[in-house]
């Protein structure tokens, strides 16, 4: 669909430039601009369900999440023999999903019934005139139990529900302990920042520079949320707000991970972020001994890098001054029935019971692995404590009893309209301009604020 | 039966109906989406509808910033690929036409393969090569000479570096291939009565190759001005998407991209498409007069 659609028009363009130019010209063109045009797709398709079913697409860019949609239809099926229901599951890379759904919704047909959208992407489909069909009545029985903050994020201006989570996605501080150990070194009262940066100098010194206390991120802005939410701050503005980044805790995270690379304590992650390939392998090799991410790199701990059992803690985060909250959620993807859809009540009550009632739950805590919106349940030491779920043997701690320490400092930024160009933005330019240029945190922040105010005018 | 038969026959209907399949497609795959295009980009376009704002699209493009960087990326890219992939290939050319040249075959085949591979395969690969990570190949060949490792695609010298010998490894062979077929056209006469005259290599290459060249080598202008300023997978691969550390990488094409599909902006997107379709036109006209190739004077044959 997507190949189809941008190939149309890029050949528009192309057809049309090179025609002008002269006809004979167009047509070789075309010819050979199609004969490049090969896109990858690396597409994985499954049907899931009776063919008598209702029938439903469902797209993804998660391979683990088809896996555990299909789960969900067995059970159901098994559930309501009177209402049998059939999914066909597409995964696609993550940007071609997106951009095809962009194009189908765009062109009022060719879209799926149901579609997982990262939270990035989520507000260009929650505006005014969104293309999802409300969740708000399919949601009502689990309302209660849930996270509020992770079912806002996924809501139109007036407070309909247009997308169900998947994860709460908290902020933890990850440590490789063996690292600390072989080194004498303590990490587990860490509670500031400041006696983090002083952990990273010792180590240093120890280590005589072959291990670095953790890397910054230029391809990401997980580190920045983490400060906004320990200030309670939102560069965002909120839902309706006007974005404004020059903020003290956007500058102090800016300026301290700068210090850190001047003081040889932090490199900039290698390719930008620490979820690569790149990221995993400097985790493995032991080039850095900590990080914040959200709970959900636990899965990638199991799937990528299974050598580090055993060898890593969680903890949460450190703040700039105590008594901050110390997480925040990060990350995410809504899932949401389009109104493309023939029988969308369906839909969206199948997916409201799959990912938020406790059988759902209890799936995705222990083959996905994630911290689950429905709060009912952390408290339940059969759910949260189970031997047989792997992640509560692979890390030195089991993880709901971090999260139980940190419920309720787990705050919220928002993914706004303006989102999109603010992120954007920021990780072209603003995070190479200080981590790699060493550029003055301020200059780059009004920078950034600048185009800002030009883009959003 | 007979009726269709006459109509076939008809000197009038006939042209039409064999014209016809070319006539539609450029009607409907053509002109319908360039009207179109330009008519969207003086709108808001969401997914309910569209409304016009007027020339809030152009004013807009007139103070971004990002767009300015696409275009200066976009023109400059084709600059270098003109000053790179005309000369280049056309000396390999007469190379391959020269009698020096050794197993002609083997290079020619060598020189070409590598248009055949798909751009995004070539630029996942280019990626790879380049990447900043130690284990990357450039980066080894760096650490044999004693140097250390390069972040390559963060910085615009070694990105572009890596962008051209991109463009060049796959499009050398095919320019060539246009100037070998146009050597071939000329009349090996000329270059016997050269001889005669006493004219020495150099001297049959400066003036009468390159002057004999000349309708070739405007083709490969206009081709490749135009191809340099659509470029966008390249870079698309090259970066893996289409953000590349201070959009060092950001084409006009690869904006009109993030616009439209990436961030649901149609009508802004489209506003990109004219603009480029402006500067297109007016740069391969300008050259096409410059070159003789067209002119307002009618030639008297």
């Amino acid at each position: 669909m997507k190949a189809v659609k941008t190939i149309s028009r890029r050949e528009f363009l192309r057809g049309s430039a090179a025609s002008a130019a002269t006809l004979a010209l167009a047509g070789l063109m075309s010819g050979t601009a199609l004969a490049e045009e090969e896109t990858e797709e690396d597409v994985a398709i499954t049907t899931v369900g009776p063919d008598d079913g209702t029938h439903f697409e469902l797209w993804t860019f998660m391979e683990a999440h088809s896996t555990f949609y299909a789960e969900m239809v067995e059970l159901w099926n098994e559930e309501n023999p009177d209402r049998q229901i059939q999914i066909t599951f597409s995964t696609y890379p993550y940007s071609d999903m997106h951009n095809k759904l962009m194009m189908s919704l765009q062109a009022g047909s060719g879209a799926p019934d149901i579609v997982d959208i990262e939270i990035g992407q989520f507000p260009n489909y929650s505006g005014s005139d969104s293309p999802l069909y409300p969740l708000t009545d399919a949601l009502a029985d689990y309302e209660a139990d849930m996270v509020q903050s992770r079912l806002d994020v996924y809501s139109l201006a007036d407070g309909t529900r247009v997308g169900v989570p998947t994860h709460v996605g908290a902020a933890v501080m990850y440590w490789n302990a063996e690292i600390f150990e072989q080194y004498g070194l303590d990490y587990s009262n860490i509670t500031t920042w400041d006696e983090y940066e002083q952990l990273g100098l010792d180590l240093k010194e120890a280590s005589g520079g072959s291990v670095y206390l953790t890397t910054v991120d230029t391809g990401g802005t997980d580190w920045i949320w983490l400060a906004m939410a320990e200030y309670g701050e939102d560069w965002t503005g909120g839902i309706d707000g006007t974005p404004e980044v020059q903020l003290e805790s956007v500058q102090a995270m800016l300026e301290m991970q700068q210090r850190w690379i001047d003081e040889g304590i932090a490199i900039v992650s290698t390719d930008g972020i620490i979820d690569v390939e790149a990221g995993y392998s400097n985790v493995m090799n032991g080039v850095l001994a900590s990080f914040p991410k959200a709970m959900w790199y636990m899965s990638r701990f199991t799937s990528y890098m299974p050598e580090m059992e055993g060898k890593y803690d969680i903890t949460p985060c450190p703040v700039f001054e105590e008594g901050q909250p110390r997480s925040v959620g990060l990350g995410g993807t809504g899932t949401a029935v389009t109104t493309q859809s023939e029988d969308p009540a369906l839909a969206a009550e199948w997916l409201a019971w799959a990912k938020c009632s406790e059988v759902g739950e209890e799936y995705i805590w222990n083959v996905l692995g994630f911290d689950v919106c429905n709060a009912s349940l952390w408290d339940d030491d059969d759910f949260a404590f189970d031997e047989s779920n792997v992640y509560n043997t692979f890390f030195r701690v089991q993880p709901y009893s971090v999260l139980r320490e940190i419920k309720d400092e787990i705050k919220t930024v928002y993914t706004t309209q303006n989102s999109v160009t603010l992120n954007d933005y920021f990780n072209t330019y603003t995070a190479n301009e200080v981590l790699e240029d060493g550029m003055d945190v301020a200059d780059a922040l009004q920078e950034l604020q600048d185009y800002l105010d030009v883009e959003l005018m | 039966m007979k009726k269709a038969k006459k109509f076939l026959y008809s000197q009038k209907a006939a042209p039409i109906v064999f014209c016809l399949p070319f006539m539609l497609s450029l009607l409907i795959f053509w002109l319908y989406p360039l009207v179109t295009g330009i008519v969207m980009s003086f709108q808001d376009v969401t997914f309910s509808g569209w409304e016009f704002i007027g020339l809030k699209n152009y004013r807009k493009l007139l103070i971004d910033k990002t767009f300015h960087t696409a275009v200066l990326n976009s023109v400059e890219y084709m600059l270098l690929t003109l000053v790179l992939m005309i000369p280049i290939p056309l000396l390999l050319a007469v190379l391959m036409e020269s009698r020096l040249t050794k197993a002609k075959g083997v290079w020619k085949v060598i020189l070409y393969i590598p248009a055949l591979t798909s751009v995004v395969i070539s630029g996942m690969l280019f990626r790879l090569m380049f990447s900043e990570g130690s284990g990357g190949q450039m980066n080894q060949i760096l650490q044999f000479f004693g140097h250390s490792s390069i972040a390559w695609l963060k910085e615009k010298v070694t990105a572009w570096t890596a962008l051209l010998l991109l463009c060049m490894w796959r499009w050398t062979g095919v320019n060539m291939l246009y100037f070998l077929s146009g050597l071939k056209s000329i009349d090996n006469s000329i270059y016997e009565s050269a001889d005669i005259d006493g004219a020495n290599g150099r001297q049959k290459l400066w003036y009468l190759t390159l002057p004999m060249l000349k309708p070739t080598t405007i083709y490969v202008l206009t081709i490749s001005v135009y191809a340099g300023l659509s470029m966008f997978l390249e870079s698309f691969m090259l970066w893996n998407g289409n953000s590349s550390p201070k959009n060092i990488g950001l084409t006009i094409v690869g904006y009109l991209y993030k616009r439209g599909i990436e961030n649901n902006d149609m009508g802004y997107a489209c506003a990109v498409g004219v603009v480029l379709l402006v500067i297109t036109l007016i740069i391969n006209f300008a050259q096409l007069f410059a070159t003789g190739t067209l002119s307002f004077k009618r030639k008297e044959d």
